[in-house]
């Protein structure tokens, strides 16, 4: 029974995991349609902002709750100024571009830290079920899934703000002509989904191995998630974490990890190839 | 320039090529042959996507899958057979089949061009997960064992057609890779020159305008896609010669993302510009990791957002622009409306 | 061949996008080698029933049958290979190929490699492409580009040709000429065409179907469709006096 409990509690752990990495790439492919290839140098950025602010003596807290979003928002809010403004409507430009940009922030981290970098203990510590141990950090993981659930969910349907993106989304050219800015709407989504993978890789940094070469083990889970979930940001992404989070612990559970992860990915093809709206375009058609 | 006259120029600089192959080995040491051996089947690798996405708009993210898959066929076929003909021929034939799978899956499935990156670069890393969990006595082929993340070391290394008690040199061994390149360039421009060709950038143009015509998008691009993928497994053999070894590397993102960046700097929609792409980008990578001061990420990640986002028509496409310009300012002729050629329309670019 | 089935005949043709019905209870036949006319003003549903004669969408409900076959839910290039040839209302054409090779494209199912030549001579003669037959159709103006598009449809030979604004965007000139070539073809086969200019219409047309909120309205001569009083009222404002 124990090891039932155990893995339910795994499950959950990999839903909210797989959420969290990716909603702040489901906010910028489904709100803006720019393919972002370097969101997991992005996640990589945000864990290495809090490695490294721990490690120079900040509050393990304050480094993976404020300081990766707001560094990685920034890098967000730079990247498109002067890169992604660029791009849009070209599709594969931007898909290009993003790939060269994850190979290029690699490269510099790579230069400034070199090719490992000391890691932080996991905050917490640990509970026993029966003869299983399970960490409280999991539930804590899961708990920050449902707080940026309820952030996004207030900020786009109760905010201006949120209305301002859902209507530019939708239709820039009308909404240009009722006087909002499109491209100021487009900034400052991007460096909110940049500041959410921010805060996923903080979160993601006390339990993973921290290297610049990191992010490629995200994106493709991150990205057949969006793409599974469809255009749908929250219950889309929601939809597709909890199915590919759950067959990936199960899966992992009956056999490796590592087949694990391939279960995942042929279940992901067979899924988009069944559903290319994804699953929010068959489901929650026009929901958030 | 009349069509006889640059057939003939084509022709003459055929010619010199081969005579270049055949010099290299008197000219260079050993180990400069063998890093142009490597260049070159990496050209051949370029030449794969150089045709399917320059010329059939088809934009894989995952090419290495094919060229993992044709460098374990032939790694695991030349040990079960001690011989390297049929494995040659096994590297081809493996990654065009799971070529025909994998396009009649997405393509009859009408899965749109972002879907296809993400499929084509997701089943990349199923091959790379699925080849780095073979370590342990259970996974094998026949005699071969794969090795799990270590890979396959001692492959049997080309031998004259037939007959393994003959090994190649590695001079040899340059002058079939250099002549499988040179073979695969005229194999393609000649496919582009006829029907096939036509049918295939008539498809990457206007989909709709071509099944609108009768020709089924579907099957175009399906045979387009197998033929890349037959020969990114070639090249796949190519590089088992070389180094007569093979790992998980193979199939790695990295070799994708170089792939992808070989075409885009060299000129999407032409196949000598991936093919200097290639060699050139090689060639650069290779000089940073034996001196070590930058990063070859950094450089690779810089090279190609400076193409992406400045030179989008890539090296030669930007240099027979030039060249152009020049010659009509030579002969003080006022410039004729721009004319970009098929080959000079990024596909992206639409 | 058998007079009684038709080249072309839907039964209760619908097709319906959400909540929005483009198509409704569409019945249409046209005999081989008609000419026909199709008018309506925007939105009356003309351009969603040439998609779904020619296989670009399946329509939601009803039957389309090409000299009885039944080809709804058949794909483009099937629908094609039987016969059925599209010019559609924006300029769709292949930017990197040059002009002969668009008409290389279409005549190649048709035509023996012989006689190749000859059409894609024949057909640059006919659409006076003849002088930019190597220029790429991307660099070509407008009007050219219809020009293009016009002559890849004939090069293939269809059986019926399907024109969706042939005229649009061309000098008076030119309309008067695509209205000459447009007779001139229908001495061989059939062919639809949606048009708006009344005095095009005048030129070409015997019969005329006029649609309206996707539904027909009324079938009749050329003079008695714009003589009547509907069709004037739902044309208010536009040329119909011409």
């Amino acid at each position: 029974m124990d090891i039932y409990l155990i893995l339910g509690l795994n499950v959950l752990n990999g839903v909210a995991s797989l959420f969290l990495l990716c909603v702040g790439l489901a906010i910028i492919f489904g709100m803006m349609k720019i393919v972002n290839l370097a969101h997991g140098e992005f996640i990589m950025l945000g864990a290495y902002a809090t490695v490294v602010a721990t490690n120079a003596g900040v509050n393990i807290w304050i480094s993976m709750l404020v300081i990766s979003p707001l560094f990685v928002g920034l890098v967000g809010l730079v990247i498109e100024r002067f890169l992604i403004r660029y791009l849009y409507g070209r599709l594969v430009d931007s898909m290009l571009a993003t790939w060269g940009l994850s190979l290029l922030i690699t490269g510099i981290v790579t230069t400034i830290f070199g090719n490992t970098i000391k890691g932080v203990q996991t905050p917490l510590g640990g509970f026993q079920v029966g003869g299983y141990s399970s960490s409280y950090y999991n539930l804590f993981i899961f708990a920050m899934a449902l707080v940026v659930i309820a952030i996004v969910l207030v900020v786009m349907r109760y905010t201006r703000l949120g209305l301002i993106a859902r209507a530019t989304m939708q239709n820039p050219g009308m909404s240009a002509a009722l006087g909002i800015n499109p491209d100021r709407v487009y900034m400052l989504t991007f460096a909110a989904g940049a500041a959410l993978t921010g805060l996923a890789g903080g979160l993601i940094a006390p339990v993973s191995g921290i290297t610049p070469g990191m992010g490629a083990a995200y994106v493709a889970k991150a990205f057949i998630t969006v793409v599974g979930g469809g255009t749908a940001i929250l219950s889309g992404s929601l939809a597709a974490s909890s199915l590919f989070g759950s067959i990936d612990q199960i899966g992992s559970y009956l056999t490796t990890p590592v087949y694990g992860q391939v279960i995942v990915f042929t279940t992901a093809i067979i899924l988009i190839r069944l559903l290319p709206q994804g699953i929010s375009g068959r489901f929650f058609k026009g929901q958030l | 320039m009349t069509k006889n006259t640059a057939l003939l120029a084509q022709l003459a600089a055929l010619v010199v090529v081969i005579v270049l192959i055949a010099l290299v080995p008197g000219y260079f040491e050993i180990f400069t042959v063998m890093q142009l051996t490597l260049f070159a089947s990496m050209a051949v690798l370029a030449l794969s996507l150089a045709f399917i996405w320059g010329f059939g708009g088809i934009l894989s993210f995952g090419q290495t899958a094919f060229f993992g898959l044709g460098a374990y066929a032939y790694a695991v076929a030349a040990i079960n057979f001690q011989d390297s003909t049929p494995a040659i021929a096994c590297a081809i034939l493996v990654p065009a089949l799971f070529a025909v799978a994998l396009g009649y899956f997405t393509f009859y499935g009408r899965i749109s061009d972002v879907y296809f990156g993400v499929i084509t670069l997701t089943v990349t890393l199923i091959l790379f997960n699925v080849a780095n969990s073979t370590s342990g006595q259970e996974y094998h082929i026949g005699d071969a064992q794969l090795g799990g993340f270590n890979g396959m070391p001692a492959v049997p290394t080309f031998n004259a057609p037939f007959d393994p008690s003959t090994p190649l040199y590695p001079e040899q061994g340059w002058y079939v890779t250099a002549g499988a390149l040179v073979a695969v360039y005229i194999l393609l421009r000649v496919l582009l020159a006829g029907r096939f060709g036509r049918i295939v950038v008539a498809v990457k143009e206007n989909e709709t305008r071509a099944s609108l015509l009768g020709y089924d998008p579907r099957l175009i691009k399906l045979v387009a896609f197998t033929i890349g993928g037959a020969i990114a497994g070639l090249a796949g053999a190519l590089y088992v010669n070389w180094g007569a070894f093979i790992s998980p590397n193979a199939f790695s993102l990295s070799l994708s993302a170089e792939i992808i960046i070989w075409v885009t700097v060299g000129g999407l929609g032409t196949l000598i510009g991936p093919v200097i792409g290639a060699v050139l980008i090689e060639y650069i990578v290779s000089s940073i990791g034996s001196q070590q001061v930058v990063n070859a990420n950094l450089v690779l990640g810089a090279v190609l957002l400076f193409f992406v986002l400045l030179l989008r028509r890539g090296l030669v496409p930007s240099l027979q622009l030039v060249v152009v310009e020049l010659w009509h300012r030579a002969r003080r002729a006022p410039r004729p409306k721009a004319e970009p050629s098929a080959a000079a329309t990024p596909a992206g670019s639409k | 061949m058998n007079e009684t089935i038709p080249l072309i005949r839907t039964e209760n043709l619908t097709m319906r996008f959400g909540g929005v019905v483009a198509n409704d209870n569409i019945t249409f036949s046209l005999r081989e080698m008609e000419l026909r006319c199709l008018i309506g003003p925007n939105g009356a549903g003309k351009s969603t029933f040439f998609k779904s004669l020619t296989g670009q969408q399946i329509p939601t409900s009803g039957s389309i049958s090409f000299r009885g076959q039944p080809i709804a839910g058949k794909l483009p290039h099937q629908i094609a290979r039987m016969g059925i040839g599209i010019k559609t209302q924006v300029p769709n054409v292949f930017n990197g190929l040059s002009v002969r090779e668009h008409f290389w494209l279409a005549a190649r199912r048709k035509s023996m490699p012989k006689e190749l030549i000859r059409t894609v001579d024949e057909i640059l003669d006919l659409t006076r492409l003849g002088d930019v037959a190597d220029r790429i159709v991307g660099t070509l103006s407008h009007g050219q580009r219809q020009w293009v598009e016009i002559g890849t449809v004939l090069a293939a030979k269809p059986e019926l040709i399907l024109l969706d604004e042939p005229a649009a965007g061309m000098t008076d000139e030119e309309t008067f000429r695509t209205a000459d070539i447009i007779r001139d073809i229908n001495r061989t086969r059939a062919i639809v065409v949606v048009e708006h200019d009344m005095a095009f219409i005048r030129q070409i047309a015997k019969t005329v179907t006029v649609f309206h909120q996707g539904r027909v309205l009324m079938e009749d001569t050329v003079d008695a469709v714009l003589a009547d009083q509907r069709v004037r009222d739902i044309y208010l404002g536009k040329k119909v006096a011409a």
